[in-house]
């Protein structure tokens, strides 16, 4: 295993969030994040779920990663092990939060398990696995990804309900001038990028 | 059945194209567009997983029992996933390297997720195969024409040659990520246009046999 990068967590925390957010410059969760941008309770909803599962995912599976596999030196089965550790964690959530509160889970029961399926998640993972951090820093990066996207579809929620009755040539209408909003998001967020480095 | 072919082929590759109409798994190699290298053997990755898990999947369609049918899904195409990252590794180790996480995200995109649920689960094998494959394509055709365009303005290069004149000043923007949206959206944009003005022109002769002459 590599060494860790020195990385404060906290300015890592807020990289993740701002100058490196994941969905915006690194385009993931993006599946998700057009079709649930249409109104902002959904959006709200998915933002906190995707948030939850990150930060736990992001802790659990750094420790999977190094007690399990690098000690078993499976490192090949690595992508199926983290996606049953994505599917147990939403797993145990649901029922959790089933059992603990019946209106949150009302709220974001549907979200859950489409959660599963989110390249963000997954992405968030193998970014922490790949540059190889430590347990904090995996996990205020998880964190912060996981502020950053929820971030990113409540800022898109907003725009596109704003713009919903807005002239646009019909060939662009729908998913085009979606892209194109984000398009501008991603640009206002790299502004940021010579502040602060997550690497 | 060579009817059926083609007209899968057209489907995944114009009408009901993975990207600008189902809207479907730009998550993880838009990332990888701003070079046409990395772009091609990602999407090439793309279209083998889609269409052995379609085979794969669709072949054991009545072993698998409905519960547990997500979570099978995944473990399939995962496993497709990891051949792939293996050989990657062991005869591209730059390009792997450069790719980085978004080999391992091909397990989540959702172009094979949709095509395993909406058409192997229901179709058989070999047609299967060839649906995930030209649906591949169709996610392929889309990408390598954004790749281009970002890697030609962006480091005036193609497949890491020079094309661009000594003094071309390259556009920054274009290596970054925003261009890779606006450019989905140009792509989006020609493509809705043209199909509504070929829904127009078929609408057209489908009302009149005697097409009118043209009043402007």
């Amino acid at each position: 295993m590599n060494a860790e990068p020195l990385v404060n967590p906290v300015v890592l925390f807020f990289a993740s969030i701002f100058t490196s957010n994941i969905l915006l410059s690194n385009f993931l969760g993006m599946c998700s994040f057009i079709s649930i941008s249409k109104d902002k309770t959904s959006a709200n909803g998915l933002g906190l779920a995707v948030t939850v599962v990150m930060t736990i995912c992001a802790a659990v599976s750094w420790l999977v990663l190094r007690y399990v596999i690098l000690p078993l030196d499976i490192e090949y089965l690595s992508f199926i092990i983290f996606i049953i550790v994505i599917a147990a964690v939403v797993q145990m959530l649901e029922m959790i939060i089933d059992r603990v509160s019946p209106a949150l889970y009302m709220s974001l029961g549907i979200f859950l398990p489409l959660i599963t399926v989110n390249c963000a998640i997954l992405g968030a993972i193998l970014f922490m696995q790949i540059r190889s951090y430590g347990f904090l820093q995996a996990v205020t990066f998880g964190a912060g990804s996981g502020l950053g996207w929820w971030l990113a579809i409540m800022l898109l929620a907003s725009i596109r309900k704003r713009t919903e009755n807005n002239p646009v040539p019909a060939g662009l209408k729908g998913a085009g001038i979606t892209m194109v909003t984000i398009g501008f998001m991603a640009m206002a967020f790299i502004g940021f990028s010579g502040m602060i480095a997550v690497q | 059945m060579s009817g059926k072919a083609g007209k899968i082929l057209k489907d995944n590759l114009w009408t009901n194209n993975p990207i600008f109409i189902q809207i479907l798994g730009i998550c993880s190699t838009l990332a990888v567009t701003n070079s046409v290298r990395n772009t091609l053997i990602m999407t090439v990755g793309v279209s083998l997983a889609t269409a052995f898990s379609s085979l794969t999947l669709s072949a054991m369609q009545a072993a698998i029992p409905r519960k547990v049918r997500m979570i099978v899904q995944v473990l399939v195409i995962s496993f497709y996933v990891i051949l792939i990252d293996i050989v990657l590794r062991a005869y591209l180790p730059d390009v792997s390297k450069q790719l980085g996480p978004y080999v391992g995200l091909i397990i989540t995109n959702c172009i094979i997720m949709g095509r395993a649920e909406a058409f192997a689960a229901a179709n058989k094998p070999f047609l299967s195969f060839w649906d995930g494959l030209t649906s591949g394509l169709g996610y392929m055709a889309v990408l390598v024409s954004i790749a281009v365009v970002r890697e030609v303005l962006g480091f005036g290069s193609l497949l890491g040659f020079r094309v661009m004149p000594q003094g071309f000043e390259p556009w920054t923007i274009m290596i970054m990520a925003p261009s890779a949206f606006f450019l989905v959206a140009f792509v989006m944009w020609w493509a809705k246009t043209v199909q509504a003005k070929a829904a127009v022109k078929a609408a057209a002769a489908k009302a009149g046999p005697k097409p009118a002459p043209a009043k402007a």
